[in-house]
């Protein structure tokens, strides 16, 4: 109980901050200003919208399924943080250390799309509709290629367990239970004879130790924009279009939950990029030679300090993957349909596919 | 029909995608980086207006504004001493936002700067500039130029009422004992 009251503060407090981010970097890229005047530097606009949000008028539809409404941003919400319970913030802290974690994570989150189709039906609005069918669409298609991108992490790593996962990618792996006697070679490959456990920071983290997961790393962010649906894939909530998709009707309380939900899926699949791809809590410094870099920045774990170490490397590194999202929404123009759907059957479940193989092979070298 | 066509060369190899994609991602850091400047906030007839490329074009408005010059049509101004009480911009008006009453002067009751002779008095003259939609053409119609637009048009109101604006000089005691002066004279003339 505490722990989700801990988990909820911190998330909003992200999912905020990411907000105000948003609006600022969205105003520089188009040579505005942005929010100024609610705090310093319009800080606290975001606090004021989600409190103005709060107390706006629950407006239901006449007309509109009012159960199914009523449930929709409940569930959504749900979904999106249930996936935070196995996600590892530093090394000693994790709300459940479930063994089939990233696997109960792709499946909980997918409940997401039984929610939005709800919103959509339970609107009773052709636009609510038509979102929400677009974004179900978009959906279900692009989490076939996340999935396959995570599958290949996950075939190097061999383990289900993000916790276990994030070990393996730095200096503490023989501090995991069950990891004493592994050991990182350079790029994975045993037969380069170089030894870098004890070198740590970037050398040991996924997309060194396997350089081709790059790509699945690649397809692996596109996929996680379309899941967001954050430009360039929004065409669910296309404003210009659709005015807002399926969250048309809503107002006051529950448009806040889908807002909140709808930025807090963007932390949760840039949470899951880092700790599949870029090393997790561990820090980017390597030991070299007397310079102890990364055991300076890692610390003994089970301290405080290193606790406080992992929260800061893991999310300065998914900071600046959410700036990346921001920066790319306010660049792109929105796909058409038929191109969003191109690059997901054709390109990126193809290429993903052939991850997966070179993934296979490549675990072979690395025992 | 040929000559209406445009050749778009199409681009449709991977690199050349990459390189298009990279080229805008690029195009909107350089913005980023530029948005430690704030535009200089110049009037149109400034000579640096059009020169300027970079930086936040935001008007902090209400703590920063740009001149407005000086023949700027906003606020009405009517000079009452000027009116004739003619009317006419009332009934140019296309929204009907002005409202005149009038009262018969017993005899001429002065002359206007351009020499016209004034007959009537104003007890009422209100201008209701929250339905304006400062037109003007009240002010090309007024005869002897006394209702003119002003550059001030930064005039909000808490209360609406207030956007109403009474441009009369006459007291209601006034309008009362001008309006029985001249019904007197009225009954005089029957006798
Ligand atoms: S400016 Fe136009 S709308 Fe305003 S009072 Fe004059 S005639 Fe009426
Ligand atoms: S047109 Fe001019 S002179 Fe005539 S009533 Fe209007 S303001 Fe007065």
């Amino acid at each position: 109980m505490v722990a989700l009251l801990v988990c909820l503060v911190v998330i909003l407090g992200v999912v905020i901050a990411l907000a105000y981010a948003e609006r600022k970097v969205a105003a520089f890229i188009q040579d505005r200003l942005g929010p100024t005047e609610v705090g310093p530097y319009g800080m606290f606009q975001a606090i004021i919208d989600v409190v103005k949000l709060l107390q706006k008028e629950d407006i239901i539809p006449t007309v509109a399924d009012k159960n199914l409404f009523r449930l929709a941003p409940i569930i959504i919400f749900a979904a999106v943080l249930a996936g935070f319970a196995v996600v590892p913030v530093s090394p000693d802290l994790i709300a459940s250390g479930a063994e089939v974690g990233i696997f109960f994570l792709l499946s909980i989150v997918s409940l997401d799309v039984i929610g939005l189709l709800m919103a959509g039906w339970g609107s009773n609005n052709k636009y609510a509709v038509l979102g929400a069918m677009r974004s179900v669409g978009q959906i279900v298609s692009y989490e076939i290629p996340a999935g396959l991108a995570i599958l290949s992490a996950i075939m190097i790593c061999q383990s289900l367990n993000l916790q276990e996962i994030s070990f393996q990618q730095g200096i503490l792996l023989n501090q995991f239970a069950g990891l004493e006697n592994e050991k990182n070679y350079l790029f994975g490959l045993k037969a380069l004879q170089i030894d870098v456990t004890q070198v740590g920071g970037i050398t040991t983290w996924n997309i060194v130790r396997m350089p081709f997961l790059m790509v699945s790393f690649i397809v692996y962010y596109i996929a996680s924009l379309a899941e967001c649906n954050r430009a360039p894939f929004d065409i669910p909530e296309a404003e210009s279009e659709l005015v807002a998709g399926f969250h048309v009707e809503y107002s006051g309380f529950r448009f806040a939950a889908l807002f909140l939900a709808e930025y807090t899926m963007m932390v949760l699949v840039c949470l899951v990029a880092t700790i599949l791809f870029l090393g997790s809590w561990n820090t980017p410094l390597p030991n070299l030679g007397p310079l102890k870099l990364a055991t300076w920045t890692t610390s003994t774990p089970g301290t405080i300090v290193a606790n406080l170490w992992g929260f800061f490397w893991l999310m300065s590194k998914v900071s600046i993957l959410l700036l990346s999202q921001i920066w790319l929404r306010w660049t792109y123009p929105r796909m058409r349909v038929d191109q969003l759907m191109q690059l997901c059957w054709k390109i990126l479940i193809p290429v993903s596919l052939g991850m997966v193989l070179l993934a296979g092979i490549w675990r072979l070298l690395m025992i | 029909m040929e000559n209406n066509t445009v050749n778009i060369e199409s681009k449709n190899s991977f690199w050349a995608s990459v390189s298009s994609l990279w080229s805008g991602l690029m195009l909107s850091l350089r913005h980023i980086r530029k948005a430690t400047k704030r535009r200089n906030q110049a009037y149109i007839s400034d000579k640096d207006y059009f020169a300027q490329k970079e930086g936040l074009v935001t008007l902090k408005y209400p703590y920063e504004a740009i001149p407005v010059p000086d023949n700027g049509r906003y606020r009405l101004h009517n000079e009452i001493d000027d009116c004739i009480v003619c009317d006419l911009c009332a009934k140019i008006c296309p929204v009907n936002c002005i409202e005149i009453e009038s009262i018969k002067a017993t005899e001429e009751i002065g002359i206007t700067s351009d020499g016209t002779k004034k007959r009537l008095y104003a007890p009422k003259f209100d201008i209701d500039l929250a339905k304006c939609c400062y037109c003007g053409l009240c002010t090309t119609v007024c005869p002897t130029d006394c209702l003119t637009m002003t550059k001030v048009y930064d005039f909000p109101e808490v209360d609406i009422k207030n956007m109403i604006y009474h441009f009369t000089d006459l007291t209601p005691e006034q309008a009362r004992e001008k309006q029985l002066l001249f019904e007197q004279q009225q009954a005089a003339k029957k006798k």
